[in-house]
């Protein structure tokens, strides 16, 4: 890596706010969020597209900030957890994940806030088996999953 | 990682001069979920990288004379979903829906999974069976590439360093032949595959009237297993026929050991999984 790296301006829109910021082009997604930007809801686990923990919402689609350039998503739409709450009143995923235990050391949950969010604002009544098909790529090492799918059901009741 | 400069060229014709000028210094991006891995070991250096999210071409999904077209930069998500590929080749679309996890299929492209060649990904074997072919294009024009001839080694195909795969041809999967694709998986269910096999297959009256098998993630390429295929061609169509056929299976395969199985663990899973897969598109039951 040289001593003065290539840079390039990123504009983009975070949850509704507009943010710029001239970043090196080798910067991830999930580093310009939490180092660049200060939102650091979005957590880095296993840097590799697998764990999900890292998962925000790119111009509509979810996807990994960690496989992302943060240069690529210049003029794009970003959203993550910090825009899930609407100011202090939860969003009904979130509450859900309380209220069902959907949660313990907390580490995946805003991937998993905003992987089943994606899911009910896709398919608002899944089946238990289409919410497996959908969050296995969010791993989650606390709960047993158990709970993760009893806070979507709960979820899509009050949604 | 390595420093690069990044562009984003708006046009398939804007990245292929970029590629050209830049000869062998750059690298093509689409999804980036696999260059992106290689990027962050090293593995690839390029002092450029282009990445093809800005270009509107090559995202179209149609049939027409009875061969499903798909753009070099649709998703693998949209493959997975769509009603024109799921009518056209339910094979296929199935394969597609099988890769990784919606977040990955989300971002993965049709041509850079093409592009990218890892022997165990899901597409590759219900690609070999359907007769797939790759377009390919450079500064200096296109060419197609029988998908046969496309996987050459782990991770290497037959495109060349200044060009890029626009479209994917697959001819419309017969609609008389019954199709399966199955994986062994034995640690979790986004992961690669110990074993993979798609088939096709049709019997008359008891007989074999054709069949077709492919298998992923136990040699340097994908597989066809074609003499196999030949051997069945008006074979009854029992178990033990099958059964006794698919040992064939163990010399064609060449896996490596790693901690989805044994070298010879994946041969002798080869055999059991090509067996069930033909079981399945010919109607036998054990």
């Amino acid at each position: 890596m040289t001593s003065t790296p290539i840079k390039q301006s990123v504009h983009v829109i975070v949850n509704g706010k507009p943010y710029s910021a001239e970043v090196p082009t080798y910067r991830t997604l999930v580093d310009f969020l939490r180092y660049d930007l200060g939102l650091t809801g979005t957590k880095e686990t296993c840097s590799v597209g697998v764990c999900g923990a890292c998962t925000v919402v790119l111009d509509g689609k979810m996807v990994s900030s960690c496989l992302t350039f943060a240069v690529r998503v210049d003029g794009s739409e970003i959203g993550t957890i910090e825009g899930v709450a609407n100011g202090a009143e939860l969003h009904p995923v979130q509450q859900a994940f309380i209220d069902n235990g959907g949660f313990q050391c907390g580490a995946c949950t805003p991937g998993q806030i905003m992987a089943a969010k994606t899911l009910l604002e896709e398919n608002p009544h899944p089946t238990e088996g289409e919410i497996k098909a959908f969050m296995m790529g969010n791993l989650c090492r606390c709960t047993g999953y158990y709970q993760i799918i009893d806070s979507i059901k709960a979820a899509a009741e009050q949604m | 990682m390595n420093d690069f400069s990044f562009h984003a060229p708006e046009s398939l014709k804007e990245a292929l001069e970029l590629l050209s000028n830049y000869d062998g210094d750059a690298r093509v991006m689409s999804g980036g979920t696999a260059l992106m891995l290689l990027l962050k070991q090293s593995l690839v250096n390029p002092d450029h990288l282009i990445s093809l999210h800005r270009v509107a071409e090559a995202r179209a999904i149609q049939v027409t004379d009875g061969v499903l077209r798909v753009g070099g930069l649709v998703t693998q998500r949209e493959m997975e979903l769509s009603p024109v590929v799921r009518e056209a080749t339910p094979l296929l679309a199935n394969a597609y829906s099988r890769v990784a996890t919606v977040r990955i299929r989300n971002a993965a492209t049709v041509g850079g999974g093409l592009a990218q060649a890892d022997p165990a990904m899901d597409p590759p074997p219900s690609l070999l069976i359907l007769n797939a072919s790759v377009k390919v294009m450079s500064a200096s024009g296109e060419r197609v590439i029988p998908i046969a001839d496309w996987y050459s080694d782990y991770y290497e195909t037959t495109i060349n360093e200044d060009e890029i795969v626009t479209e994917l041809l697959v001819p419309v999967q017969p609609t008389d032949m019954a199709w399966t694709y199955i994986k062994y998986l034995p640690r979790t269910e986004d992961d690669y595959a110990t074993v993979s096999v798609a088939a096709l297959g049709k019997a008359v009256n008891g007989k074999v009237s054709e069949v077709r098998i492919g298998l992923g993630a136990v040699s340097s390429t994908a597989l066809r297993a074609s003499d196999l295929e030949a051997a069945l061609q008006g074979a009854d169509a029992t178990f033990n026929v099958l059964k006794e056929a698919s040992q064939a299976i163990a010399d064609i395969v060449d896996p490596t050991s790693d901690p989805r199985g044994s070298a010879d663990y994946k041969r002798d899973m080869s055999v059991v999984f090509a067996r069930r897969a033909l079981q399945q598109v010919l109607g036998v039951k054990d």
